[in-house]
């Protein structure tokens, strides 16, 4: 299976072993239950339906609760479908799946809804240049000239104008995982995934691989205090 | 309690001494040169610190010949070897970026009497 899903934790950074700062973002992966398997004979296309954070039997409604026992695994707050992938005709109504579906060293495609920003500017959703801060420019937020005049009379569709950014579904490609811990479920990405803190995001193995100059950490990257190891031993990790 | 907050503390060290704005301190840096690792010592008054729990930073200022030199250090790095606070400083800011104007007599922190 090459699918995830996840809850975004939060941000913070840790040291790689020569000292340096790589900025991560912390991400609660799985465990995932598959809920449904769908066919191409039954529903007319191949799919999982794979569940994750586990809701109370008093928050579903009838119909759901007879789609969990049906099932029979414990109802969910999230579902969501994923395609099926090479070798995953043995997984059946009911497995779970948990973080260890992915590697220190491999790449994701992450999908989330980003944060919201409302109805925004040209100069915040495009970019544009807006107009002179000072010597009485007259002109400050605006966009511009939308277009020619009588030829061809009309704005170009497409035209980059203010309106709706963010709180869509954005992809990120090719974010590498740095480290997991499977006891914890937690997987720690570097750099930034979209959406707020809390969010729900779909990870997968990248479609398009290694992103280009990376190589694979295999080895523990993140630097550990000394003076819990024995701590740590005692635990049993 | 928080995850995160969890996650930083398994990272952060506790050999790290107290020390705050207006301290003098001396910040033994390990430095890689090729495939040898030497340390170096940055030694100067601490402007301030900022961020907290593992990302927490503070910044040192020093005149290296006459010109103002001020580095950012991540309080547990690996790369600081050791801190030593050899004076602390009698100051009323917690940032203490009115040195970077100031020249001979005047940039100078004074010193408080602890313990």
């Amino acid at each position: 299976m090459d699918y995830l899903l996840g809850r975004k934790v939060g941000m913070t950074h840790i040291f790689s072993p020569d000292g340096g700062t790589i900025p991560v973002t912390v991400v609660e992966a799985g465990p995932c239950t598959v809920v449904q398997r769908k066919t191409a004979e039954k529903e007319g296309y191949d799919a999982f339906q794979l569940g994750f954070l586990p809701k109370s039997e008093k928050r579903v409604s009838k119909p759901g609760l007879g789609h969990f026992k049906k099932a029979g695994v414990q109802p969910f707050r999230v579902l969501r479908e994923v395609p099926p992938g090479e070798g995953d005709e043995e997984v059946e109504v009911g497995s779970v799946l948990d973080v260890r579906v992915f590697d220190r060293g491999d790449h994701l495609d992450i999908t989330g809804v980003s944060k919201g920003k409302g109805f925004a500017g040209g100069m915040k959703r495009h970019g544009f240049g807006g107009g002179p801060a000072t010597h009485g420019g007259m002109f400050d937020r605006g966009i511009g000239s939308v277009g020619m005049a009588a030829s061809p009379s009309r704005i170009i569709k497409g035209k980059k104008m203010p309106g709706q950014m963010g709180n869509k579904q954005v992809t990120l490609q090719g974010a590498l995982v740095v480290d997991l811990i499977p006891e914890e479920n937690l997987l720690f990405i570097r750099g930034g995934v979209p959406g707020a803190n809390g969010g729900v995001i779909l990870l997968k193995k990248s479609v398009k691989g290694q992103r280009g100059g990376l190589e694979k950490p295999k080895e523990q990257v993140r630097s550990l205090n000394p003076l819990k190891a024995a701590k740590r031993a005692a635990r049993g990790l | 309690m928080n995850v995160i907050d969890l996650i930083e503390r398994e990272g952060m060290r506790k050999d790290i001494p107290d020390f705050g704005p207006g301290d003098t301190v001396r910040v033994h840096v390990r430095i890689l040169e090729g495939d040898k690792e030497r340390i170096q010592v940055f030694e100067g008054v601490v402007m301030g610190r900022s961020g907290g729990g593992l990302r927490e930073t503070f910044r040192v200022r020093k005149l290296s010949y006459g010109i103002g030199v001020e580095r950012i250090f991540p309080v547990h790095s690996p790369r600081i070897e050791q801190i030593d606070v050899k004076r602390f400083g009698k100051v009323r800011r917690a940032k203490l970026y009115y040195l970077r104007e100031r020249k001979g007599k005047k940039a100078q922190v004074k010193e408080k009497r602890r313990r």
